[in-house]
């Protein structure tokens, strides 16, 4: 449809990738890190996508399906232990569950 | 070129969005950011000729997960960051680490991704919904199998972890 | 030839019984039980002795196979009895002697808790004792030489609630191992060499094919060693007075029947390939003689009942080494029966006095004892008397045939005569003196005599001084088993009569030193230095104690951490520093976690571009 250079695509790929990942390395809070983790997510998923249209395959798409597949899956569990720690703790910080090391 | 300003114009608004998640204060907030982020992106994928994945990242991802979070934030108050004053540092200590490491991950993957081999350009053209469909009921029969069982448990998980347990907690 | 299949298995049946209901079985039924297995062993042994006289004139033995014990190589080492006239006296003084001490013990022990216990173990040691005698092979031998040492560490040790009875059962158990492991290693050169280790078959090599001068003299020492450990002879000898620990039926056992006669049978029984190595025959003779003189000059010091009667008995033995080492085996035999029957009448008049005085050991504090308790007394006395081959007794038979023979001896001579005679006066004066202050002067004890009203204890005091008086008559017919004695003519004709004179002149000696010349005059235990040196063993204890026990204990303590443990340690400290370098990783902080995932990507990616 549109003639772009893939790199391109890589490249903002990346750049979401990259702003997830500080995102999960830098907040404290579980919801901000699940949310971090939504936008890491999407960044894999439009490096996919370019990828399908590259070779025009349908196989991109289909590894986009699975990755909102895991998603689904991962913040259904996610949200249920936040809101476990929540009524356990009173708070969501991700840190306080370091009493938890072996 | 209009279509192509338009692509990079979804990804700026994507991006832009994105750090706004990553930083926000407020947990509905940052959501509706996402949200935006969300449908930028799918904005991409329809400019990249997948019309079924852009469908789908706005009817499952920002219309069903994205549902699910807000109703979570909102019906169990899991608002932004209440912490004690103990907690709180620093800006530059909560996110230097953080950058850095970040950056150094961003400068390798783009110094790969510029020397890499791909001189070809997107083809334009259309991967419609019959293409996937085909090859999701085909070849990927397998992984369409897996993918329902795990979400069979993440629907167990979910189910165990969030119910409200009358016999106290167990710790 | 089931008397002789079950010869050995009565007393461990019995054995069996008693310790497994051990305490459910009331005095009279584990005592009924207990004299029953030995009892029947007896009377096996008597229709053994009996089948063996009359279908073997010749001096061949019975053999009876109960089954393959294993393989060793290609050659099978059988579960199977051998039986000679050697085997004969052994079997019938075991069985016979320990059954009349067994009927002591069941009186003296009547009131202790572990009764059943105790019965158990004297079952078993007699079941030992019978194996070590019947063993066809050496295998078995070892088998039954281990079983006694195991059970004299129990009975030595049998009140083990007293630190000092587990000092002195541990004691005799490692002493007598040195013996032991000289002896495993004998019969190991011994294999090499002869290929077998049934012992007919050995000796019958002898005859035909001998061993070399070196192998036989290597056997010949290491076998010596072992019977010098359990016989309780020079230079091993110092745990026997420790064994005292134990119940006085338990010494009047070990002393009597079993355990230290193990070393003279092996010592009789291995005869053919003594005779290939002349010189450590010598060396027996000269174990025997130093031992009996030794042991003489020691109890001359004791203060203890029993302690004199310990060293007397190692003593005794090394009359019966030295007849040995000179070629007296009938004699040295002989000697082994009848002082099997006197001591065990010493140990259980001695077990009889000690109950009489609540316990009380010295004799210092005794005294008088022969009007107080006459039938006793001189029971023992009769049992003295055979100590000091008092002529007429059955110590007299034996001990004047082993010292006629050493005159003439190849192996022995003159200068053992002379010992032999020395060592006959040192006996009579440490006997005499035990006499003298236990039986006569004032009564010395702090409480009056309980009474003694029980058969059991008199009963077999009665039978055994009968054996003492006329032990040494029964034949046994030894000459079939060992070649003829070594000298036929005798020496000059005085020596027959010194030898008589000798005793009789420590008697007089005893009574001049020891007895109470008045009726209130008290007898006090010497203190020169010389008596403390007697009175200690002549220092073998303590010479040990510096030359062995100390450096060993020094080395055990310097090497408290084990160099070889440093090794190990190192395997465990290996794991440990890599465990700590890990924990440090593991801090339960998610972002962490994820941080070190994405260096590793970046380092992956590094690696990549690199």
């Amino acid at each position: 449809m549109i003639d772009i250079a893939i790199t391109h695509v890589f490249l903002i790929s990346a750049l979401l990738f990259c702003v997830g990942f500080i995102g999960v390395l830098a907040r404290r809070n579980t919801l901000f890190m699940l949310m971090s983790l939504e936008v890491m997510l999407n960044a894999v998923g439009l490096a996919f996508v370019g990828a399908g249209s590259l070779w025009q395959q349908a196989d991109g798409q289909i590894m986009f399906i699975l990755i909102l597949t895991l998603a689904a899956a991962e913040v259904a569990i996610g949200l249920a232990l936040l809101i476990r720690m929540q009524h356990q703790r009173h708070n969501v910080d991700v840190d306080g569950l370091s009493k938890l090391r072996g | 070129m209009t279509l192509e300003w338009i692509f990079y114009f979804a990804a700026a608004i994507a991006f832009v969005a994105s750090v706004k998640v990553v930083t926000g204060e407020n947990a509905i907030h940052a959501l509706l950011y996402l949200v935006v982020s969300l449908l930028a992106v799918a904005m991409c994928f329809y400019l990249l000729g997948a019309p079924f994945a852009a469908g789908l990242e706005v009817i499952v991802y920002a219309g069903a997960i994205l549902v699910l979070f807000v109703f979570a934030v909102m019906m169990f108050d899991l608002q932004g960051d209440r912490q004690p004053a103990v907690f709180q540092q620093s800006w530059s200590a909560t996110w230097l680490g953080p950058v850095a490491l970040t950056f150094t991950l961003a400068i390798l993957l783009t110094y790969i991704l510029l020397n890499g081999t791909f001189d070809k350009g997107i083809e334009p053209g259309i991967v419609g919904a019959k293409q996937v469909g085909i090859a999701l009921y085909g070849p990927y029969l397998l992984a369409v199998e897996i993918a329902s069982f795990l979400l069979l448990a993440g629907l167990i998980a979910g189910y165990h972890f969030a119910k409200y347990s009358t016999q106290g907690e167990h710790r | 030839m089931t008397a002789l299949t079950l010869l050995p298995f009565f007393p461990l049946f019995s054995f069996l019984v008693l310790i497994v209901l051990s305490k459910r079985l009331s005095w009279h039924i584990a005592t009924a039980v207990a004299l029953t297995g030995i009892g029947l062993s007896f009377i096996a042994s008597i229709v053994v002795i009996q089948s063996l006289n009359v279908s073997a004139s010749s001096g061949e033995g019975l053999t009876q196979s109960l089954w393959t014990w294993f393989m060793l190589g290609e050659h099978e080492v059988r579960f199977a009895f051998y039986v000679d006239q050697l085997t004969a006296v052994m079997i019938a003084v075991v069985s016979g002697v320990g059954f009349l001490i067994h009927g002591f013990a069941a009186a003296y022990m009547r009131d202790d808790e572990n009764y059943s216990r105790f019965m158990a173990y004297m079952n078993l040691f007699i079941c030992a004792m019978l194996l070590l005698v019947l063993a066809e092979n050496l295998v078995l031998l070892y088998l039954g030489w281990e079983g006694v040492g195991l059970c004299s560490f129990l009975l030595i040790g049998f009140w083990y609630k007293d630190p000092d009875n587990a000092i002195a059962a541990r004691k005799a158990f490692i002493v007598t191992r040195i013996g032991d492991t000289l002896l495993a290693l004998g019969l190991f050169y011994l294999f090499m060499e002869t290929n077998t280790l049934n012992i007919q078959e050995i000796l019958a090599q002898q005859q035909t094919s001998p061993l070399s001068d070196e192998a036989a003299w290597w056997i010949a020492l290491l076998l010596l060693g072992g019977a010098v450990g359990k016989s309780a002879q020079l230079p091993l000898h110092t745990w026997l007075p420790d064994a005292m620990a134990g119940p006085t039926p338990v010494s009047a056992l070990i002393h009597a029947a079993t355990m230290v006669t193990a070393g003279v049978y092996l010592i009789a029984r291995m005869q053919g390939v003594y005779l290939l190595a002349p010189e450590i025959l010598n060396l027996v003779a000269w174990v025997g003689c130093l031992t009996l003189l030794i042991a003489g000059i020691a109890a001359l010091a004791q203060e203890d009942i029993k302690r004199v009667l310990a060293y007397s008995t190692m003593s005794q033995i090394g009359y019966m080494m030295l007849g040995l080492g000179a070629g007296a085996n009938v004699a040295a035999v002989t000697h082994l029966m009848t002082h099997a029957f006197f001591k065990a009448l010493l140990f259980l008049g001695a077990g009889a006095i000690i109950l009489a005085v609540h316990h009380q050991q010295n004799i210092f504090k005794m005294g008088g004892l022969l009007k107080r308790m006459p039938l006793i007394s001189i029971l023992f006395l009769i049992g003295i008397a055979a100590l000091i081959a008092f002529p007429g007794t059955s110590g007299f038979v034996s001990k004047e045939a082993i010292i006629a023979e050493l005159w003439q001896s190849k192996t022995a001579g003159p200068v053992f005569w002379w010992l032999a005679v020395v060592g006959a006066f040192i006996t009579s004066v440490y006997s005499f003196r035990l006499v003298f202050i236990t039986f006569f002067g004032p009564y010395r004890a702090e409480h009056e005599l309980l009474p003694q009203r029980h058969g059991l204890i008199v009963l077999p005091l009665v039978i055994l001084a009968l054996l003492a008086l006329g032990g040494g008559y029964i034949p046994t017919h030894l000459e079939q088993v060992f070649s003829a004695p070594v000298a036929s003519q005798h020496g000059p004709a005085w020596l027959h009569t010194v030898a008589i004179i000798a005793p009789l002149l420590g008697i007089g000696v005893a009574y001049l030193l020891y007895f109470p010349k008045t009726e209130s005059s008290p007898a006090v235990p010497g203190t020169s230095s010389v008596y403390r040196f007697s009175h200690n063993g002549l220092g073998f204890d303590s010479t040990y104690n510096a030359l062995v026990v100390k450096p060993f204990v020094w080395l055990a303590n310097i090497n408290r951490k084990d160099v070889i443990d440093l090794l190990v340690q190192l395997i465990s400290w290996n794991t440990f520093t890599w465990h700590s370098a890990m924990k440090a990783a593991q801090s339960g902080r998610l972002r962490w976690y994820a941080a070190t995932l994405g260096l590793g990507t970046a380092l992956l990616l590094l690696g990549v571009i690199l």
